[in-house]
């Protein structure tokens, strides 16, 4: 078990170098260097910058050395002092301006995987126990159709709605008297009633796969030897199907856990975009479309990390429900 | 040649010869038993019966202005005017223009007194078709006026027309994304699954990196740092290429395990014992026996880059105008402002909907007839 936790681990590590490659290429991507946009900046002042000038800039930051050294100090950088670069579009610290929206993104795809798990799997299980009923039926063509909606169209359609029915924006996290007010139990709770649309509209797609993968895990498991052995030992129909079927149907869910965790991570920038939602997708975006590199390769190194640890942490749960895994070391 | 001994039977639905028929005629049966997976088939060909004749099919030009009808909603149909007299041609209420007192805009206003007949191959604007044959039918349009069946956005284009056209663009990048995708999945798949060891090891471990990090931010990057000057053609290309290079990972882990497998199969043996070279092998005894599985994967992921190039677009990292896709026309609508005034530019959205559904019913029952053999 030992060994597993730490391959596992080691992998973890591989995979986070290799994603800090990726962000730091993603950076260097666009022709020109931070000099070069400083330049233009200036020139477009009407303050133009003199070469002189510029050469002693690149000579600072480094620009002038060969990229893997770039790579090492940046990389370095990060490790040590959490620096994560200069955005110059916002005139602050890459870390910090992630730092403060970071919180929100979190909360939004936290709170929308616990809720998938939490409508899919009894949706699931029940599905596939009352297989071909008209629930079955009903949640299948439901599911069908949540899998095919690009998640932005439904936030635009559930926004028009919301316009329509109730004459508010539904857009944004908090209502305009708590926009700037600091934290209190009032904003919190102000945060959870706007939620939800966010959460619905990431979340959609994902129960409706997730409620599939439950129904056939579940249905492969019910017709086995071992359900008949146990209803024939007399077992109650609920502690049956709750004590083997469906343990043993979790244990495919519960390994792909880091996978709908990469699902949501990847489509929350999009949601919060089109919602406006005070969170690093809006940031992500204007980073991407200005061309502010560290910004964005941060963001992208960070959402990537997430769902790096969250595929660490499923395996780890892994070890918890099935035995096979845990015992493999002994 | 017709001696009634060697008359192969025709095959009627009655007395089918399942120890008679190809593998692909059995997959073919069982294919049609799952009837969504058939109206999935329907709804695919009508889309791309649209794009491929969108030109004749669309009213107008998609980049032609409608001055007398800007952002102004869906013309409905009817059979029936105002005084409930039928009329078999259907028609539309003439629109006229009006200031309005307030903003001294020009609005639209409907005007019952008069109709507008609907014809069908009507000429219209001039258009080439394919960027052949210079011609100036169209399928249908109003005689007298003109007709929007899905409203104009806010510079008075057509946005039936638009979504025709943005159906061809938008096909073709899940397409060519596909096939590249196919390519690469096959070639890479194909390395690891025959050579195995360490560069199979190697390359698993590598899908298993790619999968796990996300796939949204990454094209985001990657688009975004698309230098601005290109056109919309190389866009378009590095676009689905971009795509591509997410989308394989699937198909090479199909091409993978079945080769893996297969290798080990008596008839692969016997083909090897019989002095067959590697690559005859593969083709010819390997290949057509998991086709079936890459094309049920290549159905799947068909709607992945689909969306996926709709949100990039939606965006504005994507396909930009003058390309049209439907993702490039849901741009319009990103805000509440525009959707609260002009919610038909949401119909786009439909197409997508309507597409990604086809493909995963035809997927469903494609992975159930991949394997013909099964119960």
């Amino acid at each position: 078990m030992i060994r597993f936790v730490f391959s596992r681990f080691v992998y973890m590590v591989l995979t986070m170098a290799a994603v800090s490659v990726i962000a730091f290429i993603l950076i260097q991507l666009p022709p020109g260097d931070f000099a070069d946009s400083y330049a233009n900046k200036r020139q477009q002042a009407g303050a133009p910058i003199t070469t002189e000038e510029l050469d002693n800039m690149r000579h600072q930051l480094g620009l002038d050395q060969p990229w893997h050294i770039q790579y090492g100090s940046w990389v370095s950088n990060m490790v040590l002092r959490g620096d994560m670069g200069y955005s110059w579009e916002w005139r602050r610290p890459v870390a910090d301006v992630i730092g403060d929206r970071l919180p929100l993104t979190l909360a939004l795809a936290f709170s929308t995987l616990f809720l998938m798990y939490l409508i899919a799997i009894p949706i699931g299980i029940y599905s596939a126990v009352r297989q071909y009923s008209a629930t079955d039926h009903l949640f299948s063509t439901a599911g069908y159709v949540g899998l095919a909606t690009p998640n932005f169209l439904l936030a635009l359609i559930l926004m028009y709605l919301g316009q329509k029915w109730f004459g508010q924006s539904v857009g944004g996290l908090f209502s305009p008297e708590y926009q700037d007010a600091p934290w209190s139990w009032g904003r919190v709770g102000n945060l959870i009633e706007h939620l939800w649309v966010p959460v619905i509209v990431l979340g959609t797609a994902g129960t409706a796969y997730l409620i599939r993968t439950v129904r056939a895990s579940t249905l492969d498991e019910l017709d086995k030897m071992y359900v008949m052995a146990a209803r024939a030992g007399g077992l109650s129909p609920m502690r049956l199907l709750l004590k083997y079927p469906v343990r043993m149907a979790l244990n495919p869910i519960v390994a792909t856990l880091g996978w709908r965790l990469t699902y949501v991570i990847s489509g929350a920038p999009i949601v919060g975009v089109v919602m406006s939602l005070p969170d690093t997708g809006p940031l992500f975006l204007h980073s991407l479309l200005n061309q502010d590199m560290y910004l964005a390769g941060g963001m992208v190194l960070i959402y990537c990390a997430f769902t790096i640890i969250g595929t660490f942490i499923s395996d780890l749960l892994l070890i918890l429900i099935d035995p096979r895994i845990r015992m493999q070391g002994n | 040649m017709t001696s009634p001994v060697l008359a192969i039977p025709k095959l009627k639905k009655s007395n089918r010869r399942p120890e008679m028929a190809t593998q692909w005629q059995l997959m073919w049966w069982k294919f049609k038993k799952h009837h969504m997976a058939l109206v999935g088939m329907i709804m695919l060909s009508l889309l791309v019966f649209s794009a491929v004749f969108a030109e004749i099919l669309s009213p107008e030009i998609p980049t032609e202005r409608n001055n007398k009808y800007l952002a102004s909603g869906p013309m409905g149909i009817h059979f029936f005017d105002s005084e409930w007299n039928f009329h078999l041609r259907p028609f539309v209420y003439s629109r006229s223009t009006k200031r309005d007192p307030v903003t001294l805009r020009k609005i639209a206003v409907v005007d019952e007194t008069k109709l507008w007949p609907i014809e069908f191959f009507v000429t219209g604007s001039p258009y080439k078709f394919w960027g052949l044959v210079e011609t100036d039918i169209h399928f249908f349009g109003a005689k007298g006026g003109f007709v929007h069946l899905f409203g104009t956005d806010s510079l008075g284009r057509d946005v039936f027309s638009r979504s025709l056209y943005a159906t061809r663009i938008s096909l073709s990048v899940g397409l060519v994304g596909v096939t590249f995708a196919f390519i690469l999945g096959a070639i890479i798949g194909g390395i690891a699954g025959y050579f195995g060891g360490i560069i199979d090891n190697l390359i698993m471990r590598l899908i298993e990196f790619i999968r796990s990090i996300p796939t949204l931010p990454l094209w985001l990057a990657l688009s975004a740092a698309l230098p601005r000057e290109w056109s919309s053609l190389q866009v378009y290309l590095a676009i689905t290429v971009i795509l591509a290079m997410i989308g394989w990972t699937h198909l090479a882990r199909t091409v993978r395990s079945k080769l893996l497998a297969l290798r080990e199969e008596d008839f692969t043996v016997a083909a090897r014992l019989s002095g067959c070279t590697d690559m005859r092998i593969i083709l010819r005894h390997l290949l057509p026996a998991f086709m079936s599985y890459m094309i049920v994967d290549v159905t799947i992921a068909f709607p992945e880059i689909l969306l996926a190039e709709t949100s990039l677009s939606f965006l504005g990292l994507g396909l930009r105008e003058p390309a049209e896709s439907w993702g490039v026309l849901l741009f319009a609508a990103q805000n509440v402002r525009s959707i609260s005034h002009m919610p038909w530019l949401l119909i786009p959205g439909l197409f997508i909907i309507v597409a990604v559904l086809a493909f995963n019913f035809v997927g469903d029952g494609m992975r159930d007839a991949a394997d013909p053999y099964s119960k």
